[in-house]
């Protein structure tokens, strides 16, 4: 009952803030050049999924997000498990790993853009730098808070080296990267929006660009509202996938 | 009867990165022999490195000196021979109670689905029948411990360390742990070593209390063999007349390390 009118409310200003917008557009407040009004953005929204000619660049955005997620999860929990279980290299490659990451990464854009062209790979190359550090700093972390208690155990169990590595170090850093999941899939998926933004042949951020350049506000909107419903959408198929992998823990409350 | 294990003269060292690298020495010159099938505690006041002494048994802890011997081999490496419980939680969060009895098996090559049904066979045995399927964050404090000694008894261990195993539990489920482990014990005769800081445990479960002295530098200071038939029940043992004085008789030597580890305690405190 509670939770019914808690909803009934969040439409009451759902609807509110649209109304004042499309008032907006009535009555000119604010030029219409600069916010648009619901009416036409929603019309466009409409006119693209029933005509379908969105369903390609959200194909090609969500190839982009998959693609970096995977490439970069699989480097970045092969080099944490490597750096995290030889510690001189660890030491060694320290400064140049830190020097990597506080690099903005949006500025290798353009050099991707060079190096892969204007087609999804220069996309995917720039959510895989995005991923990769966080999937690494979190393999490396849970590696390294693995209990002493636990790998004693398991030694005393018979394990060898490479068992143990996959029995308690590669699960132990899995739950880091399961865990940092919506981080990490939200990161690709940044990535590959970006990189269509910055030059791409297709995609929805290559629409937006596109509407962008020629003053059309009810587009880039239309765009935006797209992308956010999409990345709402991504998140929740992450939760379904975390609650699958993640059955041992305890639920968070 | 055959000698399980012989601990000869051990030191154990190790540079206390607190203290500036200096040097800390955990127990010095502690000699002791254990039956097979035989059930020793040892008791001494906390932080007197009874934990060493197991870890240092178990061979995860090489000895600055001395010797340590495995049914009349010399140990270097780890000790294939003995179980080891822990104090604190060591099972698996990520496996099922199930899956982290038969993790034993597996690792030593038995097949997944042989080595279940072994698992099973342990867990009915310590009365978890119906929780294989659980993850450690769903069972009780008690039936962790129930767990954790499916995954030590799995292997069938000669020698079984435990390090405070039921130090976490509430007096109930504790002495019913006790009793089980007894009853277990008198089936497989295993030698136990059986580190605990409770008195009333030690005398209670074990055929011989060994007395650790106040560490650092702890060392054995007596034993006392505890001569009360079995089976025993924990809850009523208590109450026997042999085993009142030989509680008063351990107590009597316990007492001043206590007193002494606690001083020291408090003036390192202030």
């Amino acid at each position: 009952m509670e939770s019914l009118r808690i909803n009934f409310y969040r439409l009451l200003l759902l609807a509110a803030i649209i109304g004042v917008w499309q008032m907006n557009a009535y009555f000119g407040w604010v030029p219409k050049f600069f916010v648009g009004n619901p009416v036409d953005i929603f019309s466009k929204i409409f006119s693209w999924f029933s005509f379908g000619s969105i369903y390609r660049h959200l194909g090609v955005t969500l190839v982009e997000t998959l693609l970096s997620f995977v490439i970069g999860a699989a480097a970045g929990v092969t080099v944490g498990l490597w750096l995290a279980l030889s510690p001189t290299w660890s030491r060694v490659l320290d400064p140049f790993i830190k020097a990597a990451n506080s690099m903005p990464r949006l500025i290798l854009a353009p050099i991707f853009a060079i190096w892969f062209g204007l087609g999804i790979w220069s996309k995917v190359a720039l959510g895989v730098t995005l991923v990769f550090f966080i999937v690494f700093f979190n393999v490396h972390q849970g590696v390294r808070e693995v209990s002493p208690v636990v790998l004693a155990n398991v030694r005393m169990l018979g394990a060898t080296r490479a068992q143990l590595i996959r029995r308690v170090y590669v699960p132990s850093a899995l739950t880091w990267v399961f865990s940092s999941l919506h981080l990490s899939v939200g990161m690709a998926f940044v990535g590959a929006v970006i990189g269509e933004y910055l030059g791409s042949a297709a995609g929805v951020g290559y629409l937006i660009l596109q509407a962008e350049s020629i003053f059309d506000i009810d587009t880039v909107i239309a765009g935006i509202l797209t992308l956010s419903a999409f990345a709402l959408l991504l998140d929740w198929t992450v939760s379904l996938f975390e609650r699958r992998l993640l059955v041992w823990m305890p639920p968070r409350s | 009867m055959s000698q399980s294990v012989e601990i000869g003269n051990v030191t154990c060292s190790f540079k206390a990165t607190e203290a500036g690298g200096l040097l800390y020495t955990a127990i010095r010159d502690v000699s002791l022999a254990v039956q097979d099938g035989e059930f020793v505690s040892i008791v001494g006041p906390t932080g007197c490195g009874k934990s060493t002494l197991l870890n240092v048994t178990a061979g995860l802890l090489r000895p600055s000196s001395g010797s340590v011997t495995v049914f009349g081999e010399p140990l270097n490496e780890l000790n294939r021979h003995a179980g080891y419980m822990f104090q604190a939680d060591a099972l698996l969060p990520w496996l099922t109670a199930r899956e982290n009895v038969s993790l034993g098996l597996e690792l030593g090559g038995m097949a997944k689905t042989e080595a279940a049904g072994v698992a099973q066979k342990w867990l009915n045995r310590v009365g978890l029948s119906a929780h294989g399927s659980r993850y450690p964050y769903q069972l009780s404090g008690g039936m962790k411990k129930r767990v954790a000694l499916a995954q030590c008894l799995v292997m069938q261990p000669k020698i079984i360390l435990m390090d405070e195993p039921f130090s976490a539990l509430d007096v109930q489920t504790r002495q019913l742990m006790e009793n089980e482990l007894l009853e277990i014990w008198s089936e497989e005769k295993m030698s136990v070593l059986f580190v605990t800081h409770d008195l009333e445990e030690a005398i209670s479960l074990a055929d011989r209390v060994v007395v650790l002295s106040a560490g650092p530098a702890a060392c054995i200071l007596a034993e006392f063999p505890v001569e009360i038939e079995r089976p025993r029940d924990v809850t009523e043992i208590v109450q026997s007349p042999r085993y009142l004085q030989v509680h008063k008789e351990i107590w009597n030597c316990l007492k001043v390390e206590v007193l002494k580890s606690h001083a020291r305690s408090r003036s390192g405190a202030n």
